[in-house]
């Protein structure tokens, strides 16, 4: 029925995709020989790759299985784990940030170039500021998106603010472009009464209801079906807008990135999944989060469209994002993307992981790999950002966020009632007797609570 | 009181018959029109009305879960993807997490997703979901966003054969979650009414269907839209003696005690908690406070089950009326037995030879 309503028109997106040569790695579904539809995946080199369908079979002979028709082959072969060479990885900007030889991407604008990297500058000055406004004691956490700014701003760039945000937390980039202000995560981070989360959330874990993004919680991946859910109910409205949802590689091993996956294809969602591969899920690295080539390749065995791109090159995340939503809104389907990138910042302030990497590791990604300074090289070589611009932006964010920190630490903590509220819609009995009790003990007690919230 | 509409001897094997509650009698029709609007149902046709009630006033309202398209396993979404499509009413793939989160996803865009798990037994995967995510969806976000319109269904309890994983009943893992609703109806037309009022709740919701009942318990159903209150319990038989608390199927054994009891002499009130959390401490309160003495009764095990809770909150309330310690009739703390399953049970002579040592103790 869904499918009756939301009839796909992937014939109209054919040419685009064309255009742009991304190497979108086709679902098995849309692997079948139904000639138009194939023969613009065939030419990829990640398809040859992954192509592990059987040419040898007697088309005469097939098992008309539920599910579809079979072909056999009289060989005993297996799939192999992985194929001999990995997946490449779509990039747009080479390491110098000069645009590769026969690059094909979306492009952009000098006013959008520049806001990309005014915004990865001011996420990159705004982790600096907070990481150590938490290191001298003023904040009780927090968790930096060094390394992944690209990731961060150019996905957000590329998506449409109608869009709608299921984050993890190494996304605030995506809320940053949106509009949340350096003052609104200043608020968050310290738990004040302007925090939209009303202080009950450890700082990082930001939401907002007038950007379309949720607010986030720890737990890995829950967000993923999630998205899938939201996903339907854009496309039952006929919205044409799309859910995106972020994890990192080691949400990958969870069972809700599965379930996401899965559901996502069988409900013909429009969602796009993007994996942040940064390398390390705390201090497990890949290599012991799993064993497959990556991410990319998962989606293929779901039934999903899937890309691997260079999550250090905002150019070619912008260009994949961009197109993934358009497929999932044009084409109602889901699709994956695998950004390979690197978490340069510790895990988290409570973590310190050069107790499990080597420094020259980090080092190398941090000087040699950073995605800002990438990106400022290909800004500034087509002439749109100049050292004055340079000083002039990092002197004003640094300034903003020393000042909306100086805000948020003077405001007031919520009043003890937003304790009990929100629970339910409306306070329950239980919660209005405790609530009672709890201010008796209060005023017996003064000295047991902080002062500083207000009764 | 709910009155004792029909009794009437049946055919089914004695320990399907000690099911029947007065209030829901056994027919071999599961539906026989009746006049004035109401219908003889069973409980999963009262439950598929709710369902048929529910998509048709409101047109963001959907069903989904594992096999629900054909109707589903118990046959409680019987007719609805017919009727409203199946971009409304669909199967998911095999998978309680996925089910709920994405469940949890849809409600938060504003529909009222009503999600079924096939057994109670299979909710754990979805656990997560539940507890972490749909319990503290406003909370977290500073009621920027609720998944208020999440209701998921799921049959529960014993049925006679189901082992252990077609019988348990873990409404108390639920009971712990600040956040979420638990709600247990007695009999069709509680269930009906009830389904219909947690689906419109703007909370998320875990309803726990009593799967013996679902053809077993008839009872005369209003047709029209109609919803019970959440959060309040019921005196279903009065009494002066002993109080009684349950939920669910378990009602129809206890009050099953309830008479015998009064052979004896001994006058039982019959409380159904029917919402679990945030439940009505103070029906239950006022009765004890009357009879001073309770008793609660129910299939999960003993240890940490919700008995538990009620217990603490009504010692606590209504310490120095009590008149004999508070007694648990439960399932016992072994996984769920097949063959044991007589003996697991909270059974209606345990209830009866409970309800003699507290009124004599």
């Amino acid at each position: 029925m869904a499918g009756l309503l939301f009839g796909r028109s992937r014939n109209l997106l054919q040419n685009k995709v064309q255009r742009f040569l991304l190497t979108f790695i086709a679902s098995p579904t849309n692997n079948l020989p139904t000639a138009s539809n194939f023969s613009r995946y065939e030419s990829t080199k990640a398809q040859a790759q992954l192509d592990l369908q059987h040419h040898d079979h007697d088309d005469d002979q097939v098992i008309d299985f539920p599910g579809g028709k079979v072909g056999f082959t009289s060989e005993m072969r297996f799939i192999s784990d992985t194929s001999h060479k990995r997946v490449p990885c779509y990039r747009v900007l080479d390491d110098d940030g000069q645009l590769m030889k026969h690059t094909n991407h979306v492009q952009i604008g000098k006013e959008m170039a520049v806001r990309m990297y005014s915004e990865m500058v001011t996420l990159q000055t705004m982790d600096n500021i907070f990481y150590e406004v938490q290191r001298q004691g003023r904040i009780s956490f927090y968790l930096t998106s060094m390394g992944e700014e690209a990731v961060n701003i150019a996905s957000a760039a590329a998506l449409s603010s109608h869009d709608i945000i299921f984050p993890q937390y190494r996304e605030p980039g995506v809320l940053l472009w949106r509009g949340f202000t350096l003052q609104q995560f200043a608020h968050q981070c310290f738990g004040n009464t302007n925090d939209f989360g009303k202080g009950r959330q450890m700082p990082i874990h930001y939401g907002s209801n007038k950007h379309n993004y949720f607010t986030i919680s720890s737990p890995i991946a829950t967000q993923l079906p999630q998205a899938v859910g939201a996903a339907y109910s854009l496309k039952m409205d006929g919205k044409s807008a799309c859910a995106v949802t972020y994890c990192g590689d080691g949400g990958t091993s969870e069972g809700d990135f599965h379930a996401g996956m899965n559901f996502a294809a069988v409900m013909d969602a429009p969602v796009v999944f993007i994996c942040r591969n940064n390398g390390w899920a705390i201090s497990t690295p890949v290599e012991e989060q799993f064993r497959s080539d990556g991410i990319v390749v998962k989606g293929q065995a779901y039934g999903i469209w899937s890309i691997r791109v260079d999550g250090n090159d905002a150019l070619a995340v912008y260009s994949a994002v961009h197109t993934a939503r358009e497929i999932a809104i044009k084409e109602q389907r889901p699709v994956l993307i695998e950004a390979l990138t690197y978490r340069v910042g510790h895990h988290s302030t409570s973590d310190d992981s050069t107790k499990y990497r080597p420094i020259d590791e980090i080092e190398y990604w941090k000087m040699e790999r950073d995605p800002v300074s990438r990106f400022k090289r290909w800004v500034e070589r087509n002439g749109w950002w100049s050292d004055k611009d340079e000083l002039e932006l990092r002197s004003s964010v640094r300034k903003q966020t020393m000042h909306a920190i100086q805000v948020a630490e003077k405001a007031q903590k919520p009043p003890l009632e937003d304790m009990f509220n929100d629970v339910y819609d409306q306070l329950s009995s239980n919660l209005e007797e405790q609530e009672r009790i709890l201010r008796k003990t209060i005023e017996k007690y003064p000295k047991d609570y902080p002062s500083d919230v207000p009764l | 009181m709910s009155s004792c509409v029909k009794r009437f001897g049946r055919s089914c094997a004695s320990l399907v018959s000690k099911r029947g509650l007065s209030t829901s009698c056994i027919q071999k029709d599961a539906a026989v029109v009746a006049e004035n609007g109401v219908k003889s149902l069973n409980l999963y046709s009262a439950i598929n009305q709710a369902l048929h009630i529910a998509l048709d006033t409101d047109p963001r309202a959907y069903v989904f879960g594992e096999d629900v398209g054909f109707g589903g396993v118990f046959r409680c979404t019987t007719g609805l993807a017919d009727r409203f499509g199946r971009s409304r009413v669909f199967n998911t793939p095999l998978c309680e997490q996925g089910i709920v989160g994405f469940g949890i996803g849809l409600a938060a865009m504003g529909n009222r997703a009503i999600a079924e798990i096939q057994f109670a037994d299979y909710i754990f995967p979805a656990f997560d979901q539940i507890v972490n995510e749909a319990a503290k969806f406003r909370y977290r976000s500073g009621n920027q966003f609720n998944c208020g319109g999440l209701t998921i269904r799921t049959p529960y309890g014993a049925v006679g054969h189901g082992g252990h994983y077609h019988s348990q009943s873990p409404e108390a893992f639920f009971c712990h979650v600040p956040g979420i609703k638990v709600v247990i109806p007695r009999s069709p037309k509680q269930a009906k009414g009830l389904l219909l009022s947690c689906i419109r709740d703007p909370n998320p919701i875990v309803f726990f269907e009593p799967k013996w009942l679902y053809r077993l318990a008839v009872e005369d159903v209003p047709e029209d839209d109609y919803m019970l209150p959440l959060s309040e319990a019921e005196v279903i038989r009065q009494g002066c003696d002993i109080t009684l608390v349950g939920w669910g199927a378990q009602l129809s054994i206890m009050e099953q005690a309830c008479l015998d009891a009064e052979k004896e002499g001994i006058s039982c009130e019959l409380i159904d908690l029917k919402t679990l959390i945030p439940w009505d401490k103070e029906t239950v309160e006022a009765s004890v406070k009357k009879t001073g003495r309770l008793l609660i009764s129910h299939e999960a095990p003993v240890t940490g089950g919700f008995g538990a809770e009620i217990s603490a909150s009504i010692i606590e309330r209504c310490f120095s009326r009590l008149e004999a310690p508070v007694a648990r009739v439960c399932g016992l703390d072994t996984p769920f037995p097949l063959v044991f399953e007589p003996f697991y049970m909270p059974t209606k002579n345990k209830i009866l030879d409970a309800i003699k040592s507290t009124v004599n103790y």
